[in-house]
């Protein structure tokens, strides 16, 4: 059933789908529309689900944890300071190998405070073991709650995994979302049963203290679970398309006129729509532009994006978030994967900043003369 | 008194000899029995009860940060409400009293707020001992703690001690208590009220610490027992709001008596051993002047 409605609310409706049972929440903008959907649905009796009123972000968090240990699937939103207060408690949830999924509303840190939205909170947890996944429209976005359950709670991956969408620019965007049936949904996403989990018939010990001599091996069979999650990845957004009629490029990158570009954009989340639209008016004029929308940074899909930008003489890459010293993340990680083409960084949309056609055509023609720069 | 055999730690963990903390974790759960998951916080008992891959639990236990563990647990209560198994399972939120006082006090406070139902243990021995013997909230007044030193200008710690039970308590909660390892008839009573609350119950341990008080290692029961007669930690619960003391000494020895057994307060003068006996008399006269009283009944609820 095809319905225009807001992206946090298709949000809530996959959370709903996916018969999460806890879902512990903190308010913040502008991830709040989230969680106000779904305690809606909690109080009208269309979820049956329990929501935990939480003091704290960093307490959202953790009783997520306590509530995967407890056997249940659960779901949780946040946001910028939000996701920031949470950071100690990520990597205690990913060195666990709980399947948590979580949907950030992506929004820039603070200071100055600013409540609108980059990539900053996304990148600054990006090493803490949980795959990130990036979405460009509301139904992608509904799309990619249902996989993220699959993918996390795959036995070949148990890695937890953030669904990040663009707050306000995103968030609050009401477009047409066809809305899966619960049969459907039923039938692509399995009853929720952990192997291990805290159980009074087989007790078992759960976040032991590792010295040097086993620290090493819990964090290499995380980043050989997160690798192995690239295959997953594939297989389910395979999956995904025979049972709902859609998906998304190979699961991981999604390519949009790319057999014949020169220039290849690069970028993340609801900005690709603006870019689509730039490569279409750049092609109009001649100019032979593409796009690679990479939908996952974590895991880092080397090989599919050295296969997509095969061919591509110039690369202009568009970070919305900035390693201060240094230079835009999405870039360095780019330079490294693809080390003999010329790749040029271009820093824009941060704290709410538009982003519009222009600031693409823009980048083409800096990147044709091989400078990078922050477009305002 | 029919203590049961059944133990659900191990011996062989790595806690030092004499430690209170483990002995009060050990009968407590005697008292909660096989059906019991623990969330633990970061601290001694965590360290020296799992060290990968070795565990010293024989029941469901986790670990997750320092913190938090209030919150696991309101997780865990309504996630094993969501499974129809919730009154088969006795939790418990064990946490010493950094934990508990300091840094999870917005946690404990807020799953209190939220009418979660498990038990929560703060095994105080006054000091963040784990990470070598500073001064925690809970520390109490002139103790030498390595960040509270006994100088030559500022003789310890200089501020008393937080009354956490009573400030549990002013949230509205069933059941509030203190124990102690020196009165084990006592604390198993406390240990089963606390179990059948059916919100957040909450048990102060009093956790004497042989590294941290610097005492002999087989003084610890010694030690408890003195601090209850002296009415440093006197034994009571304060049920459905009303106080009511379970254990109260005909009269109360003199503080000295207890401060003197430990390497803590050796440097304290006649006047500071005064102020800590007025202190300790104060608050032990205030216990006194509520007890059977209403303060703490439905006003909060």
């Amino acid at each position: 059933m095809k319905r225009v409605i807001e992206t946090s609310h298709a949000i809530a409706l996959a959370v709903k789908l996916a018969r999460v049972k806890v879902i512990p929440m903190y308010p913040i903008t502008p991830q709040t529309h989230i969680v106000e959907r779904l305690a809606e649905f909690i109080n009208n009796g269309t979820l049956d689900a329990k929501m935990i009123h939480v003091e704290s972000e960093h307490s959202a968090i953790s009783a997520l944890q306590g509530a995967l240990l407890s056997n249940v699937r659960a779901f949780t939103a946040t946001s910028s300071q939000g996701l920031a207060l949470m950071f100690e408690i990520l990597q205690i949830i990913s060195g666990m190998r709980l399947p948590a999924v979580m949907v950030i509303a992506n929004r820039a840190l603070s200071a100055p405070i600013n409540i609108w939205n980059d990539h900053s909170d996304a990148f600054a947890v990006r090493d803490q073991g949980w795959m990130q996944i990036f979405a460009e429209t509301a139904e992608e976005a509904l799309d990619s709650v249902l996989m993220a359950y699959k993918l996390a709670e795959s036995k070949e991956v148990q890695i937890p995994i953030m669904v990040n969408i663009d707050g306000y620019s995103l968030s609050h965007v009401y477009e047409p979302v066809d809305i899966p049936s619960q049969t459907l949904v039923d039938s692509f996403l399995p009853k929720f049963k952990l192997e291990d989990y805290l159980d009074i018939n087989n007790p078992k010990t759960f976040g032991p203290i590792g010295f040097p001599d086993s620290y090493m091996y819990f964090k290499e069979a995380q980043h050989k679970a997160m690798k192995n999650a690239e295959k997953r990845i594939k297989e389910i957004n395979r999956e995904f398309k025979k049972k709902f009629k859609r998906s998304y490029g190979n699961g991981l990158v999604e390519e949009y006129k790319i057999e014949d570009a020169e220039t290849v954009f690069v970028c993340l989340g609801s900005i690709c729509g603006t870019a689509r639209e730039a490569v279409d008016q750049l092609r109009v004029k001649g100019k032979k532009a593409g796009l690679l929308k990479l939908r996952y940074i974590r895991p880092w899909p080397s090989k599919s994006i050295r296969k997509a930008l095969n061919k591509a003489e110039k690369i202009a890459v568009f970070d919305r978030a900035f390693s201060f010293g240094s230079e835009a993340p999405l870039y360095t990680e780019l330079k490294a994967t693809l080390q003999d083409k010329q790749i040029n960084s271009y820093v824009v949309g941060l704290g709410g900043r538009d982003v519009t056609i222009e600031h693409f055509k823009k980048a083409y023609r800096m990147c044709s003369k091989n400078k990078n720069g922050w477009l305002y | 008194m029919g203590l049961p055999r059944e133990e659900y730690i191990a011996s062989g963990h790595r806690a030092c000899a004499g430690c209170g903390e483990i002995l009060t974790i050990r009968h407590v759960l005697k008292a909660s029995g096989k059906n019991t998951i623990v969330v633990n916080a970061t601290g001694c008992a965590e360290v020296v009860t799992t060290p990968y891959p070795q565990t010293a639990w024989k029941i469901p236990w986790v670990h997750s940060a320092f913190e938090n563990i209030a919150a696991v647990a309101s997780g865990i209560d309504k996630g094993l409400e969501c499974r129809g198994i919730r009154d088969k399972i006795n939790l418990l939120a064990i946490g010493g009293d950094g934990a508990s006082f300091d840094i999870g006090f917005g946690s404990l406070s807020g799953a209190i707020e939220r009418g979660h139902k498990f038990t929560y243990i703060a095994t105080d021995n006054e000091a963040y001992m784990n990470t070598g013997i500073q001064r925690s909230g809970a520390t109490p007044l002139f103790a030498n703690t390595t960040t509270s030193p006994a100088g030559k200008k500022i003789h310890g710690k200089i501020e008393p001690k937080k009354p956490l039970p009573l400030i549990v308590a002013a949230h509205g909660v069933s059941y509030v208590a203190t124990i102690s390892i020196a009165d084990l008839p006592d604390l198993y009573a406390k240990v089963k009220k606390a179990l059948k609350a059916e919100v957040v119950s909450f048990l102060h341990a009093f956790c004497p610490c042989v590294p941290g008080w610097k005492y002999p290692s087989s003084k610890t029961i010694e030690i408890a027992k003195k601090a209850t007669a002296t009415g440093v930690f006197p034994l009571y619960e304060i049920e459905n709001g009303i106080l009511k003391f379970t254990r109260k000494p005909a009269k109360l020895e003199p503080v000295n008596n207890y401060l003197k057994m430990q390497g803590r307060f050796k440097h304290l003068s006649q006047s500071e051993i005064r102020q800590i006996q007025n202190y300790v008399k104060e608050r032990y006269n205030f216990l006194l002047s509520v007890e059977n009283s209403k303060c703490f009944d439905t006003l909060f609820k």
